[in-house]
């Protein structure tokens, strides 16, 4: 089974600071990684890096490819949600299918059927023909994430795509990642609402100052001590009846 | 979309045909166009072909040329206010005519003037893109296209401030007012194909600036290369609008105003309203040449000028109602 994702001591720097400092991992097939750690530990330069989006240091499986094959190989949802026209949420999604499509071309059945698809992954199907720009926050975030999951890529990495959801668009917006791992697809996804990393996703990696501190499932990485250490909180995680609950209590 | 294509279309024909009719030797639109077309060897044959022909193709072509280049810079900065003189090659190439008037090369054959324009303009795109850096960011585009149009300007007004006589100064005032009055059929054999080959290039844009509006850096990740968008946006606006200002000196707000008022009518896709600017701006160039002519028909009123009093109202109303709107 080959690897999504496969970084080699990749490290990126901001003048002469290592942002992102020798970072290695493997991201497999049908994995709901969590990228967490305080602002400013290096997430978004991190995924930015590994998609060759920023000069770096080190390998990364996706930069190694051309821009062409990328595209395929990983959408990217970032951090700024940025609709700069007037158009349909319809055509924002399309947009996703560029790769996909020839030159001039137009959507073809499959690509309207991913499109489709997407809009009714993100609740959005009553939104089609509303232009987006003219959308809330929130309704625009979710319009962005189905644009990438239109792309339909073996791996989707995703910016903090759940901050500013209401609750039930957050957990909607995690099952969709997590529905995807059945298809033996992937997602990197980067999010500061620990209690949701620890229901959803399969698997942890912990940033603290540019470095890589801790990679494992949930149980392993959001340990009272590396909570501690990392973000200054003392936490309460239990497994119940229904799934774990993670809660920060306090700073310590 | 479609309906949209063919009305500007049929009002580009139609305004095309009119500016072959308009000018002060009294002819009827079908006297006019058998002379054209057919050549009785009268002097209206002579005044169609020589003179009333090129004009009216000149005003499709520049038209044309600044409503796509303004769509692509539009939909490439992600910003409504952003025009084809943006990054300097109208001010270049303004400057590289200013040189040859002021000289006196203009004077020494007949396309001494267009040819120092598209040089100045060769010369000021070649700064640009070495001052803006090899990494497709837009940023540094802008700032080095602003720091061009200042230098050419600052050089320009040099020119016109130590300029040996009024006569010459005067000259050069009226030239960089922009005008089609008086063109050959040499200035559109000139422009045209440099205007074609950034026809070519601008028109290429579309998927990449589509993608472009989520951003530079969701661009890429579906496979846009920037770096090569960037250049190819450079280098055929400067082939429009170099080869424009070259000819007809400098024509604003076309490619700032026609975009703008398209857009709503092809759903705010960039790709799509490249074609529709194209079309809109050789409507509006080819009624403002047409009302140059029959406003003042005797005091040799000028293209850019009336441009200018056509684009600065319809501006403000745009402002007034994009002001509405995000209220």
């Amino acid at each position: 089974m080959s690897p999504l994702l496969s970084l080699d001591n990749l490290t990126a720097k901001r003048g002469d600071c290592p942002v992102v400092d020798s970072v290695s991992l493997t991201i497999g097939q049908g994995e709901c990684v969590g990228l967490i750690g305080p602002n400013g530990a290096g997430k978004t330069t991190l995924m930015r890096a590994a998609l060759g989006l920023m000069p770096s240091t080190g390998r990364s499986s996706l930069t190694a490819l051309t821009s062409a094959k990328r595209a395929h190989a990983a959408a990217w949802l970032p951090q700024a949600r940025e609709i700069a026209w007037p158009v349909t949420v319809e055509n924002v999604v399309a947009l996703g299918r560029t790769p996909h499509l020839p030159r001039g071309a137009k959507l073809s059945a499959a690509d309207q059927a991913a499109v489709s698809e997407a809009l009714a992954q993100m609740d959005l199907d009553s939104f089609r023909s509303r232009l987006a720009n003219q959308l809330s926050g929130g309704e625009q975030a979710r319009v962005l994430i189905a644009r990438a999951l239109a792309q339909q890529t073996p791996l989707l990495m995703v910016d903090e795509p759940i901050a500013g959801l209401d609750p039930a668009h957050q957990i909607s917006t995690m099952q969709a990642f997590q529905a995807l791992t059945e298809q033996g697809k992937s997602t990197l996804v980067s999010l500061h609402d620990l209690g949701l990393a620890a229901r959803h996703c399969t698997r942890i990696l912990l940033m603290s100052k540019g470095c890589l501190v801790a990679d494992g499932t949930p149980q392993e990485v959001l340990t009272p001590k590396l909570m501690h250490d990392v973000f200054g909180i003392s936490v309460h995680f239990e497994h119940t009846s229904e799934g774990p609950v993670f809660q920060p209590l306090g700073l310590t | 979309m479609t309906r949209l294509m063919a009305f500007l279309a049929a009002l580009t024909a139609a305004l095309f045909l009119a500016s072959l009719a308009i000018g002060p030797a009294a002819a009827t639109l079908s006297q006019s166009l058998t002379a054209l077309i057919w050549g009785d060897g009268t002097p209206l044959t002579l005044i169609m072909r020589e003179i009333r022909l090129p004009r009216a193709l000149l005003a499709v072509a520049i038209g044309a040329s600044l409503g796509l280049a303004g769509a692509a810079m539009q939909g490439y900065l992600r910003n409504p206010l952003a025009e084809p003189g943006l990054i300097g090659v109208s001010s270049s190439a303004a400057l590289g005519a200013v040189l040859s008037l002021q000289t006196g090369f203009a004077a020494t054959f007949a396309m001494a003037l267009p040819l120092s324009a598209l040089s100045a303009a060769l010369v000021g795109v070649l700064l640009v893109l070495t001052l803006a850096g090899s990494r497709g960011a837009s940023m540094t585009l802008i700032l080095a296209g602003i720091a061009i149009s200042a230098m050419a300007g600052a050089l320009t007004s040099l020119a016109l401030n130590l300029s040996p006589n009024p006569y010459a100064a005067h000259e050069v005032v009226f030239w960089m007012m922009g005008s089609l009055a008086d063109r050959s059929m040499l200035h559109v054999t000139l422009a045209v194909p440099i205007m074609a080959l950034g026809w070519l290039m601008l028109a290429s844009l579309g998927r990449g600036l589509d993608a472009l509006t989520l951003g530079e850096d969701a661009a890429a990740s579906m496979g846009i290369n920037l770096k090569r968008l960037r250049l190819m946006l450079v280098l055929g606006t400067s082939c429009v609008v170099g080869a424009a200002t070259a000819v007809a000196g400098a024509i604003g707000f076309v490619g700032l105003v026609v975009p703008h008022m398209l857009r709503p009518f092809v759903g705010g896709r960039p790709s799509r309203l490249l074609w529709a600017s194209a079309v809109g701006g050789a409507a509006m160039v080819l009624a403002a040449d047409i009302a140059v002519r029959l406003i003042l028909p005797e005091r040799d009123l000028k293209l850019g000028v009336v441009m200018a009093l056509i684009g600065a109202p319809l501006f403000l109303h745009l402002i007034y109602k994009t002001r509405k709107e995000l209220a």
